[in-house]
């Protein structure tokens, strides 16, 4: 059976290239696969955000290919594209994001009101989620009234909600205390544990390296290291 | 219908906003709505004013008299010919005429006028002559004496009680010669009429002019002269084609255009409020936008297709906009309705210029549905249009520009 779940040949995204080119991915190799909780690290402007989106399908590479799940996404059209982003990949952004006008059980069925579920398999989802993220109490609070740990445990869910192949969070800890953000790891971790779900994240915090399973390192658009990770004080590879 | 619930509750996120785009669809509406009605109610006020004078809303004649108005172009009276006219359900009521051309003298002065043989109860149903009446006392119908305009009155040096002596040309040909007392002196608006009008019940003019039976003309009111040339139409039908009808607007002209030369200079005025309107709108959509496009980008992102993202925008924009032209209209029915009640009134000079026209001094407005209507769609449609943009914007959202901050 083919675990693999993102294949990434060669991709390269270039700015002005008709002026001053800068690389923001420079022939970049990425295989990931199913079940992996994978942390992408490197100073500012590395492009780990622009990596993100490529895998994403939020941007296009401007040479190599994307396979995800058997699928080359960068020979899919914009609309193709969204639909192919609202089944297969989840995301977490930096500052939660949520839907303002929405509760948080709102928030999560959303993605599943996009993708036409039925209204049970909604409900039994929505609830699985919520125990899982630990807030079945707070499901039909509005984000306002959810603290930044809660929003983003419920970003997680509605990230989760679709049944993705991944997810794919940028600096998922960023605006998260230490308490929220170990919390969120946990839950994370747990979930990748137990559903086998499959992470990648961006992030400069320490706290998030030491619980990925593999560390990738950019530095100026390339992979400089890839590595399964260790305590960050015993690491000499990874750059900050 | 998830949408549109999200649609819903988006359009209250920010309240402020909201309610400003709401208020300035709402005064758009009111505004938009009492110009219009303001400007119709004017217009129909003049009109009920000029027909009043004299000419009646709709006039029924020999076919060829109003190119020549001569008594040869005059008909016979019939009972059958009135009681067609008078089928029709827009028809209040008519009066019956014969009108010509003589020679008005006093003690040493002469002057043409307009004789006009009138049927003086259905004549004051329909033009209130009598309350026109300034001296002397209105016509009875077997009265043998006249009723002087004003100013004819006073070329000719008359008052009431004294005679005047009238000659010109009969029917067929024959000499009509007369003299009469001077049982009243009237007053119009328009100079025109106040210098050359001498009325006398309808049989003296018949038995002066030797045309027994002859009519020039039947005058006609209407219940609603919203539907004139509908009922001319119709009018014309039921009567055949020996005899020829016409409205006011093609006895004249010139008024009839005066109306539309107006018309124009307010549709200016309106294009203006409209083009407020449309800043109001546009600004909040704008505002929106910028407010808005990081949560656009990220919708995109999670998979939410942008032609739903625009029917979100669209459903959005529909529930501002129909509340606040809904609103507006409600609110303008009653301010409508009272300022047709109680008209606007001017004041001071112009007040007394517009009494010696003959006209009264008040701007009305018109309660006609379709101002409602109209403004109300007018204003929705604006909206709607002005919406396009966010729409365009969200045809060309890029997720990763939109989200970048």
């Amino acid at each position: 059976m083919n675990n693999t779940v993102i294949d990434a040949h060669n991709i390269s995204r270039v700015y002005n290239p008709e002026t001053i080119p800068v690389y923001a991915i420079n022939n970049v190799h990425l295989h990931l696969e199913k079940g992996e909780f994978t942390a992408l690290v490197g100073p500012s402007g590395s492009g780990k955000t622009t990596l993100l989106n490529l895998i994403g399908g939020l941007d296009k590479p401007d040479s190599g290919h994307i396979i995800i799940g058997g699928t080359d996404i960068t020979s899919l059209r914009a609309n193709e594209l969204i639909n192919f982003r609202l089944h297969n990949i989840g995301f977490v952004f930096q500052s939660f994001n949520l839907i303002p006008v929405l509760t948080a059980r709102e928030n999560v069925e959303f993605i599943m009101l996009l993708q036409k579920v039925k209204r049970k398999e909604r409900d039994k989802r929505v609830i699985q989620l919520f125990k899982q993220i630990g807030l079945e109490d707070k499901m039909n609070n509005r984000p306002v009234q959810l603290s930044g740990g809660q929003q983003q445990r419920v970003a997680v869910a509605r990230a989760l909600a679709s049944k993705p192949q991944f997810v794919l969070a940028d600096e998922p800890t960023a605006n998260l205390d230490s308490a929220a953000a170990f919390n969120l790891l946990d839950i994370m971790a747990k979930l990748n544990k137990e559903e086998n779900t499959t992470f990648i994240f961006s992030t400069h915090d320490q706290r998030v390296i030491e619980r990925a399973k593999r560390v990738i390192t950019l530095v100026d658009g390339k992979i400089t290291a890839d590595t399964a990770a260790v305590p960050l004080t015993n690491h000499k590879l990874i750059v900050t | 219908m998830w949408l549109l619930k999200m649609a819903w509750k988006n359009s209250w996120r920010n309240r402020n906003r909201t309610i400003i785009t709401m208020a300035a669809i709402f005064f758009a509406v009111i505004l938009s709505v009492i110009t219009g009605s303001l400007q119709d109610g004017i217009f129909d006020n003049l009109v009920k004013n000029m027909v009043s004078y004299y000419s009646g809303y709709i006039q029924v004649h020999k076919t060829g008299y109003w190119d020549e108005q001569i008594l040869d172009n005059s008909f016979a009276s019939g009972k059958i010919t009135e009681q067609a006219i008078l089928r029709h359900e827009n028809i209040t009521g008519l009066t019956s005429r014969l009108e010509s051309f003589a020679l008005a003298s006093s003690e040493n002065l002469t002057k043409g006028c307009l004789v006009a043989g009138i049927d003086p109860d259905n004549e004051n149903r329909i033009t209130n002559l009598k309350d026109k009446v300034v001296a002397g006392t209105y016509l009875y119908e077997n009265d043998k004496s006249v009723l002087l305009s004003k100013g004819l009155a006073g070329r000719l040096q008359l008052n009431t009680g004294d005679t005047v002596i009238l000659i010109g040309q009969g029917y067929h040909g024959a000499t009509a010669a007369g003299k009469y007392p001077v049982k009243g002196i009237v007053q119009f608006g328009s100079p025109d009429l106040n210098d050359r009008v001498l009325f006398m019940p309808l049989p003296a003019a018949r038995e002066l002019y030797g045309a027994e039976q002859m009519l020039t003309s039947y005058v006609i009111s209407l219940r609603d002269p919203a539907r004139l040339a509908t009922t001319a139409e119709r009018l014309q039908l039921a009567i055949g084609n020996e005899l020829h009808v016409m409205t006011w607007e093609e006895m004249m002209p010139d008024v009839k255009q005066h109306i539309t030369t107006d018309s124009n200079n307010m549709k200016i005025i309106q294009g203006i409020l409209y083009l407020l309107i449309c800043f109001g709108i546009f600004g909040t959509l704008l505002m929106m936008m910028v407010e808005r496009k990081y949560e656009m980008g990220m919708l995109v992102a999670i998979g939410m297709r942008k032609i739903k993202l625009i029917g979100l925008l669209m459903a959005e924009s529909v529930f501002t906009l129909l509340s606040g032209c809904a609103l507006g209209i409600l609110c303008s029915v009653p301010l409508v309705f009272h300022l047709n009640r109680h008209p606007l009134r001017i004041g001071g000079e112009t007040a007394e210029i517009y009494k010696r026209f003959g006209f009264e001094p008040i701007f009305p407005t018109s309660t006609d549905a379709i101002h409602f209507v109209s403004q109300g769609l007018i204003v929705f449609c604006i909206g709607l249009l002005l919406s396009l943009y966010p729409l365009y914007k969200v045809v060309r959202l890029n997720a990763v520009t939109a989200m970048r901050k």
